[in-house]
């Protein structure tokens, strides 16, 4: 199934977040949160269990409340396909703190490795430009993973999008805390937010 | 266009909301256009604290209200009951990460509608709000909207109990075409 030439999910995720300093990290529905947390559990990591199709949202809410952090969404192909819309939100209001990447193995994987819409017709990275988010990029090399990596943390000129091919390896689940309270108080506090 | 049978001046409703919302420190107002909130909306992108926010479907709302409570930021999303149908899997992001969350929904499908495909979703809306875990409580007159606006607010956002407000039609105005 896996071409060589495709990159492996985990080390994209951990290249990602390696230097994450102050970065706020949304995994969305799927193996993508599996992979944050494989990278190392953080105060900062935002895990979505359910709610399919949300995690751009989501990090555009985050990023609209707090302008001066970068927000990084890390998603699969099936739960942004599900959420493109949010795309054209993202590319209308513009926040440059926002960093959305997209693992695309083609496949859901989750369920059995149904082949998903971006293996045959629907290009991601065609879909965000044309919703007005200028940085766009096919991300195919290391390289350009840890350069994306790099530009994350400057909060001024996003928003940008990163589809990242990748191969379709069935890996160990890393399984996060799932109870959702948990873990958006603990983003929370970290932000210096007080329970009510 | 809307029109009411015995108010023919602009109503100042929306204008109670705006500034319940303002009192609450509302900051993230998510919408999708609507003829019932279009002046609120209005009031809203002219507003320097508050951000609205285009919407291409109702559910990015939910999940965007949840980033901002994550964030630190209170929020209220503005639509149709048309609108509810397409939110119910996103509205159970609400009690798993227990989020204040507020939505005022302007009703089609009752009080004189002339349009027979908003009925079902209309009729339905109240029943989708509360099987989702949603409390429901409704406007019918613009002398009630600010008193029920404020404790509507004041449950989501002081006591994190997730709340609709239905302003009905018999409030906004039967929409009415003429030839």
């Amino acid at each position: 199934m896996s071409k060589a030439n495709l990159l492996d999910r985990r080390q994209v995720v951990s290249t990602l977040l390696a230097n994450r300093k102050d970065v706020v990290a949304i995994g969305g529905l799927g193996a993508s949160t599996n992979d944050m947390c494989a990278a190392g559990d953080h105060v900062r990591n935002f895990y979505l269990w359910g709610g399919m199709g949300g995690a751009a949202m989501i990090g555009l809410g985050l990023a609209l409340a707090q302008p001066g952090l970068p927000v990084l969404v890390i998603t699969g192909d099936g739960e942004m396909l599900m959420g493109m819309g949010s795309l054209a939100t993202i590319g209308l209001q513009k926040p440059s703190n926002l960093s959305i990447v997209v693992l695309d193995n083609e496949a859901y994987g989750e369920t059995g490795g149904q082949t998903s819409h971006t293996s045959a017709a629907a290009d991601l990275v065609g879909v965000a430009r044309a919703c007005g988010i200028g940085d766009s990029r096919a991300v195919t090399t290391m390289a350009e993973v840890e350069a994306f990596a790099k530009a994350i943390h400057d909060v001024s000129a996003g928003p940008r999008f990163a589809n990242v091919k990748i191969d379709s390896a069935s890996l160990e689940r890393i399984l996060p805390s799932r109870d959702g309270t948990y873990i958006v108080n603990r983003i929370r506090g970290d932000l210096g937010f007080q329970p009510i | 266009m809307h029109a009411r049978a015995d108010d023919t001046t602009a109503p100042n409703w929306p204008d109670d909301i705006f500034a319940t919302l303002q009192r609450f420190d509302v900051r993230q107002v998510p919408y999708v256009p609507d003829a019932g909130h279009s002046k609120l909306i209005q009031r809203v992108l002219a507003s320097s604290t508050m951000r609205g926010i285009a919407l291409t479907t109702e559910e990015e709302g939910v999940a965007l209200l949840a980033g901002a409570w994550a964030g630190g930021q209170r929020g209220v999303l503005l639509m149709q009951s048309s609108g509810v149908g397409n939110c119910i899997n996103m509205l159970s992001l609400i009690p798993i990460l227990r989020f204040p969350f507020l939505t005022l929904v302007t009703m089609r499908g009752e009080w004189g509608e002339f349009n027979p495909w908003q009925v079902p979703m209309g009729s339905t809306t109240q029943g989708v709000f509360e099987l989702s875990g949603v409390q429901v409580l409704r406007a019918s007159d613009a002398a009630e909207v600010p008193a029920v606006l404020e404790a509507a607010a004041a449950q989501a956002y002081n006591a994190l109990t997730p709340t609709a407000v239905l302003l009905s039609q018999r409030l906004i105005g039967a929409k009415v075409f003429t030839k």
